[in-house]
């Protein structure tokens, strides 16, 4: 019964949007690689036919836009061909941003925690910080990344560092909001009882609000991981193209080669998805543990 | 250690006993207290420049590390003339269009997804996951694809904002209760009329939702996008090569403009979105007390 709900609310729905996408994909890879093909022909003083361009416009060197199983031949070629210590190796590359995002992370969710607990417990911060902590989600915080780089870099910290340092950044304001709304969820009535039980202040954090907090916090930290992501590829671009998926994408655009531009697009999306996951299975995992019951 | 750290941390430990002071009185009267509710951020605010001030100048800090307020503040005034092009350029041009474009493409594709409920059911998870991917990353194919000029920035403005919009006016489109719908059958409502009387305004928080996270992620598309190629104006131009000239007193400048137009439009949409869902209960709320 429930594998039938599954199958009619999940697998199915999903399954033809995902078709019907790449079933798009192939239709415009068509048709904007259809013009180079004619192109070809008119210089070569050829007639040529519909159905020869067809096979053609999904072959292409440099296409305007890759068909989908050229970059997923491209994907199979760079990850499971290479050796992943290869300078060619998506999965090399992929570690690069991966290793930098998951440093910044890390730092952004001890940063974001860190100060999401300091204003809850003291009402000057939170009315002095709060206020500007919103304003600056309004703020593109991501032009901020080539200055960080090259700055740091300016004075001698270089690699993992400065990459970091951006999707820490990116990461911790999700964090600081949504942890201080969640160490603020507990209602009046659970505090009240706190009190009649004489808790003194870290007890109530301890017991009480840090556990009613979890749930927020793994929400953000979704998207905290999604942007720090962001932040590590847009981080590895002003740096020169030397590594990382952010390089990836920009020495494709210098060269031309759409298909490995669109190659370290999939691995990002996937690296993306596979992060948040993670994320929310962790999440669920502890939620669990802690004897949270479905509802 | 100089008077001028000196001074910065003495107004600094001022601003921080005044926050604590202004904190503990409990105003009777609401207008007081709105005004005590600004004053704290303003005067943390103040406080934060004025030690970013004191340690810049009282640590001799080099100005392509990190420039005093002064000094940005000095290149803001000194050159708005590149500062307004490049306004123009990135914001006038690439932002709002893509803005524009993405919101409306992502509404339309919204209300068409809606008609079907087996379709919502695939849109919907696959529109989150999509949203949650690095699109910033499709920057250089656009740039290929539309040239180095505004149109390939607002073409990744338009592919960031499209999928936010359309899985929240989706999920808005869902907002209404049964007995409300039931309400509309026994009023004889057709389609078109229950959209438009019942469903769309109440998706209409969902819909401003995505409109302002959109207004931060279009900014942020256009200027990444520049980083990939472009002609010589723009802010994501700018921020590149002054940041390779190490003039990083423009850098923060440019910066500057950012922040303040992110804020700005950000607060623009929130104002509309308080006149329109005016019936909301988190406004109805705020009015009361």
């Amino acid at each position: 019964m429930t594998a039938r709900i599954l199958l009619h609310d999940k697998i199915l729905p999903i399954g033809v949007v995902v078709l019907a996408i790449i079933a798009i994909w192939y239709a415009a890879a068509v048709f904007l690689n259809a013009p180079f093909e004619r192109d070809q022909a008119e210089r070569a003083e050829t007639e040529i036919s519909f159905s020869e361009i067809l096979p053609r416009t999904m072959a292409q060197e440099r296409p305007v836009l890759p068909a989908p199983h050229q970059v997923f031949a491209e994907l199979w070629n760079t990850t499971v061909e290479k050796k992943i210590t290869s300078k060619r190796s998506l999965v090399y590359h992929s570690w690069i941003t991966l290793s930098s995002t998951l440093l910044g992370f890390a730092m952004g969710t001890v940063l974001g925690v860190a100060l999401a607990v300091g204003i809850v417990h003291y009402q000057t911060l939170d009315r002095s910080l709060m206020p500007w902590i919103i304003t600056s989600q309004t703020i593109p915080i991501l032009a901020i990344a080539p200055m960080i780089i090259v700055v740091l870099n300016a004075v001698g910290i270089s690699g993992l560092l400065p990459k970091a340092t951006i999707s820490m950044y990116l990461s911790f304001f999700p964090i600081a909001v949504g942890m201080t709304k969640g160490l603020r969820s507990p209602e009046v009535m659970h505090l009240d009882l706190m009190r009649t039980y004489s808790a003194s202040r870290a007890q109530t954090f301890w017991k009480l609000r840090l556990p009613a907090a979890v749930p927020f916090l793994v929400t953000s930290m979704k998207v905290a991981i999604s942007i720090a992501l962001v932040g590590a590829i847009v981080g590895e671009l002003p740096t020169g193209a030397v590594a990382g998926l952010g390089a990836r994408l920009l020495a494709g655009s210098y060269y031309g080669q759409t298909v490995q531009i669109w190659s370290a697009l999939l691995m990002a999306a996937a690296l993306a998805g596979i992060l948040v996951m993670t994320v929310d299975i962790i999440g669920a995992w502890v939620n669990r543990r802690m004897g949270v019951r479905p509802a | 250690m100089s008077a001028a750290f000196l001074i910065a941390i003495l107004f600094w430990l001022f601003a921080w006993a005044v926050n604590v002071w202004l904190v503990r009185l409990k105003p009777s009267s609401p207008s007081v207290a709105r005004l005590i509710n600004v004053a704290i951020p303003v005067l943390f605010g103040a406080a934060l420049i004025a030690l970013w001030e004191g340690v810049t100048r009282g640590f001799n800090v080099p100005s392509v590390l990190l420039p005093a307020p002064s000094m940005i503040w000095d290149r803001i005034t000194n050159s708005p003339d590149i500062l307004w092009t490049d306004f123009r350029q990135t914001y006038l041009k690439a932002v709002i269009a893509g803005y524009v474009m993405g919101c409306g493409i992502g509404f339309i594709t919204a209300i068409l997804v809606d008609r079907s409920p087996f379709l919502r059911k695939g849109v919907i998870p696959v529109g989150n996951l999509v949203a949650a991917l690095p699109i910033v990353g499709v920057a250089p194919i656009m740039v290929m694809w539309f040239g180095f000029d505004w149109q390939s920035k607002a073409a990744v403005v338009v592919v960031m904002t499209f999928f936010p919009m359309l899985v929240n006016t989706v999920a808005g489109l869902a907002a209404t209760g049964s007995m409300e719908r039931d309400l509309m059958r026994t009023y004889a409502a057709s389609r078109w009329q229950t959209l438009f009387k019942l469903r769309l305004p109440a998706a209409m928080p969902f819909i401003f939702n995505a409109l302002k996270i959109n207004s931060t992620l279009a900014l942020i598309g256009a200027i990444v996008a520049e980083f990939f190629g472009t002609p010589i104006v723009g802010m994501g131009f700018r921020i590149s090569t002054e940041v390779g000239r190490m003039n990083v007193d423009m850098v923060w400048a440019t910066i500057f403009v950012a922040a303040l137009a992110g804020s700005l439009s950000y607060g623009l949409i929130a104002l509309a979105e308080r006149a329109v869902t005016f019936w909301h209960p988190s406004y109805r709320r705020r009015a009361g007390s």
